[in-house]
């Protein structure tokens, strides 16, 4: 049986703090509920072979390999000697990066088809539910999970929506088919709560049901009232004195523990400043801000709270706290150092389901807004706003996220550089399982996509497995039959003066066991 | 140079080699060592653009530059024409959320056929510097066939974005009549299809019939809507119809087939499953080819690829997007394409989707649209490939002027960059 994270840090924290606190309880606290039902199925050791590798650590390896054994990587470099009777798969011409994390997701929560009865993300009674979690609206069949799957996604932080100030705990899922939000509950991971600043409380709330909060007076009152309760709580706790369960305030006494993360929807730079300092009041610690439209406007300050930023690459304007969205937004955060020397924290984030599809693409728009304002971005870095920085800011930094040895291997094999518009995923390995493979079509997944549609046709090409194939490019548009010059392949049509890109050579694959 | 100003952003840029033939010819500008995507005529290497006054007098390889032109070289950077949003509500609104700014809601009388964009069009809106820029040099902007507003919902009009001022910002008034179908109509009339499309069919008897139906006793439509329906019933004006089922096409290909309607599709996730028939019928598609997924009962079978099958079927396309954030980012419709192109859409058919399809749908196709001898002088220098999400135009040219290229945002950008 697994304890949850949470559960364990409950626990050693009693611990430390004297076993006559854990005395007073007269009963042993119960295991934590819901807990994680997954687990990886066997995957067979694997040598990935002559890739250009991002590692997420901001290492950029050429013509280099990795090797997965029991879902974990086991080396990473130039040269790794592979182990007797392992598969061995040549990935010349393509890059293998980190699996993505989307550190901002309503998957599940609000799924395809988007429709009230499957609205599940918004619990919008009360400013103020600690109380709810997101992972009990998950539906696990929503066909969003396995597009975001072939776009590189391995695992996600699932929150509640905004429109209550404090709306509830957020789980991390691994991105693995399951009829159980449990089968896909990441292990180890701890749960987040989302809290939200400015319109869409005072919208819901106030502009439309005529209650509190109608301004971000209310908002910041009412997120200290519930703090101010929240502290009251675990003084009792801590005493023994607690006679009946509140299940909101377990969820903001974990967050003053620190046992549980503040994820925080924040446009604005003045309400930014404004959260860190309630934070402040009470003692807990903002993990980072969503949205964040103005970080730009105070990088500094981020960066030196060792707060991160999960943005959008170019959302603005469909609100007026979103009016002052910049393409430089995630460069900027980026860029800024702390005094100590610590690099802000920069992530990419979708909280779209279209989004999700290509966070490699919503990077690639930052990355090149970046070096177009001066900044020096390196591929090796961007790839950290879609690996190792989203997944350090959802509570997973040390199991996941970036290609090191001992971590899992979770892992994308592109087709060229992920920072394009052709970048298309061939394969994503979770936990060293194949979860996807675009030249090996498969059933649809999702129960409810079953049947709707006629099935997609096999695209163009033969699967990577199979011995001496054809390496099918991102390039489809290179065989064009049109005649030239009508449609040059898009390498030919980048002009000189580009740095040179990589796109995906028509080289050969072969599969070879030694 | 002060016409140039890109050439002062030069530390930002890749440099521009520069030549300046004394005395320059006025009105004549020359962009030679360019590729050029013409759209129309294929792609040209080392190709010359030539440029008199707002328009192109000549494209071509190995062509003599008059004496005293203006010269560019363009250093082998590639250049398409200006970038054409087929549906948009530019000009329209301003803050999505703030309803102040909106100026395309068609409020919520059934029928709003004669609503005219152009009586609230602002020219000075934020969204048009941040968007031609980025190589939008055209748009539709359209009313909103919107949940819960009305099923005529009226004419839009395509602007020029690069035009700075009201003048020459309208590139044509009165380019379509937008109508919802589907769920959005459904909220309207509180029923179902068969009531939209009868609702439909009501209003067009009437116009047929001069002003009555002959179905309803009272008469359903004001006389300004007869008026402005009148070139939709005589094929001269398109009708753009929202409509994603396929079964919901299919009734809507029959009910134009009907009234001699020329109609177009806008959405149309399901729109590949009949590619055929609509490759047959010349419908055009406005498609946002990144919507993939059973979003709504009525687009249960959009898939990525849907792009190339109606490509390949036939079907002229054109992209939009599909999101709430369609209007603020127009200027994303070329990582639209390039996505396209990763699901197997030629590229060439990609770039047409944002350039001369959209010109074709909205019968702008003689002016604009193409790198093409007397065409409006439209496009842009890009430092890359075109649809690549890294790339960025050097310049964008309207009408043959280098427009500024900045906007509200790269003004807040240099505020807070650190120099």
């Amino acid at each position: 049986m697994r304890i949850h994270s949470t559960q364990a840090g409950a626990l050693l924290a009693l611990l430390a703090s004297g076993l006559t606190l854990v005395a007073c309880h007269k009963n042993e606290a119960p295991p934590a509920p819901f807990p994680s039902t997954y687990s990886a199925p066997a995957a067979p050791a694997l040598l990935i072979t002559h890739a250009t590798i991002l590692t997420g650590t901001g290492r950029k390896l050429e013509d280099a390999s990795l090797l997965m054994q029991d879902g974990k990587i086991v080396a990473v470099g130039e040269e790794v000697a592979p182990p007797p009777q392992v598969e061995v798969i040549d990935a010349r011409g393509r890059w293998l990066t980190p699996g993505l994390i989307d550190a901002h997701s309503h998957l599940g929560v609000y799924p395809s088809p988007d429709v009230w009865a499957t609205a599940d993300g918004n619990e919008m009674v009360d400013p103020v539910t600690p109380g709810v979690w997101s992972e009990h609206a998950v539906w696990p069949q929503d066909p969003g999970f396995e597009t975001a799957r072939a776009g590189g996604i391995t695992s996600l932080l699932v929150l509640p929506g905004s429109g209550n100030l404090i709306g509830g705990r957020g789980s991390v899922l691994k991105n693995v088919p399951s009829t159980s939000y449990q089968g896909m509950k990441y292990p180890g991971a701890p749960y987040s709560l989302k809290m939200a600043c400015g319109e869409n409380p005072k919208r819901v709330y106030g502009k439309d049901g005529n209650k509190a909060p109608m301004t971000r007076m209310g908002n910041v009152a009412g997120y200290r009232a519930a703090f101010a309760k929240a502290k009251e709580y675990l003084k009792k706790e801590e005493a023994g004195g607690v006679e009946e369960r509140d299940l909101g305030m377990e969820t903001l006494v974990g967050v003053l523990k620190g046992e549980i993360l503040v994820q925080n929807h924040c446009y604005r730079a003045d309400e930014m400043e404004t959260m860190l300092d309630v934070a402040k009041e009470f003692g807990f610690k903002i993990t980072t801000f969503h949205h964040a439209v103005e970080a730009y406007k105070i990088a500094d300050r981020l960066a030196e709270e060792g707060v991160c930023g999960a943005l959008w690459a170019d959302w603005w304007g469909f609100k007026l706290e979103a009016f002052d969205g910049i393409r430089e937004n995630i460069a900027m955060v980026d860029a800024a150092v702390s005094k100590d020397g610590a690099r802000g924290c920069a992530i990419v984030h979708s909280d779209d389901p279209y989004g999700i599809q290509r966070l490699n693409q919503e990077a690639a728009k930052a990355m090149a807004a970046g070096r177009r304002a001066g900044y020096v971005i390196r591929d090796e870095d961007a790839i950290a706003w879609i690996t190792s920085n989203p997944a350090k800011a959802i509570g997973i930094g040390e199991l996941t996220g970036s290609l090191e040895p001992g971590k899992a291997a979770d892992l994308v094999l592109w087709n060229g550089t992920p920072f394009s518009s052709y970048a298309r995923p061939d394969r994503v390995y979770i936990d060293g399982v194949l979860r996807f493979d675009r030249y090996t079509p498969k059933p649809v997944e999702s129960d409810f996509a079953l049947g709707l549609a006629p099935p997609e046709e096999q695209e163009a090409g033969t699967p990577l497995t199979a011995p001496s194939a054809a390496i099918p490019s991102s390039a489809a548009p290179n065989a064009e039959a049109s005649p030239t010059p009508a449609a040059p392949p898009p390498a030919a049509a980048t002009s000189p003066s580009e740095p040179a890109t990589t796109e995906p050579a028509a080289a050969a694959a072969s599969e070879t066991k030694p | 140079m002060n016409r140039h100003p890109w050439l002062r952003r030069a530390r930002v840029l890749a440099p521009l080699a520069l030549a300046l033939a004394l005395p320059a010819q006025a009105g004549l500008l020359a962009i030679t060592n360019a590729k050029l995507y013409t759209v129309s005529g294929g792609a040209l290497e080392n190709a010359t653009l030539l440029i008199r006054n707002d328009l192109i007098e000549a494209v071509g390889v190995g062509l003599t530059v008059p004496e005293g032109a203006k010269l560019i070289d363009a250093g082998g950077a590639s250049i398409t024409p200006g970038l054409f949003d087929a549906y948009t509500h530019i000009g329209l609104e301003e803050i999505s959320g703030i309803d102040e700014t909106r100026d395309d809601a068609g409020g919520n009388p059934r029928y709003s056929a004669a609503l005219d964009v152009l009586d609230g069009l602002n020219p000075r809106s934020v969204l048009i510097p941040v968007n031609r820029i980025e190589g939008i040099t055209q748009a539709m902007s359209a009313p909103t066939t919107g949940e819960g507003g009305p099923l005529l919902a009226g004419r839009g009009a395509v602007i020029n974005l690069g035009q700075l001022g009201p003048q020459n910002f309208i590139a044509r008034a009165h380019a379509a009549q937008f109508v919802p179908f589907g769920e959005a109509a459904m909220a309207q009339l509180h029923g179902g299809r068969p009531t939209v499309l009868l609702a439909l069919r009501e209003a067009f008897e009437e116009v047929r019939n001069g002003g009555h139906s002959g179905v309803q006793r009272d008469s359903l439509l004001g006389a300004l809507d007869i008026e402005a329906l009148r070139p939709v019933l005589n094929g001269e004006q398109p009708l753009v119809v929202d409509a994603q089922r396929a079964a919901d096409i299919r009734a809507l290909l029959k009910f134009a087939e009907d009234y001699g309607i020329k109609l177009v599709i806008h959405g149309g996730a399901e729109a590949h499953l009949l590619a055929r028939e609509l490759a047959e019928k010349q419908v055009p598609v406005i498609l946002d080819p990144t919507y993939n997924l059973p979003i709504h009962f009525e687009a249960l079978a959009a898939r990525a690829d849907a792009a190339a099958i109606l490509h390949r079927a036939g079907v002229l396309l054109a992209f939009s997007a599909a999101s709430d954030m369609g209007s603020h980012n127009s200027r994303n419709i070329r990582q639209l394409a390039g996505n396209a192109v990763a699901y197997g859409l030629p590229w060439s058919a990609a770039l047409a989707a944002v350039t001369l399809n959209p010109a074709k749908v909205y019968g702008l196709d003689s002016t604009i649209g193409s790198l093409e001898t007397g065409k409006q002088a439209n496009f842009v220098i890009w430092d890359g490939d075109p649809l690549e999400v890294t790339s960025y135009p050097k310049q964008v040219y309207a009408a043959g002027v280098a427009i500024p290229m900045s906007s509200r945002q790269t003004q807040l950008r240099d505020r807070y960059l650190k120099r």
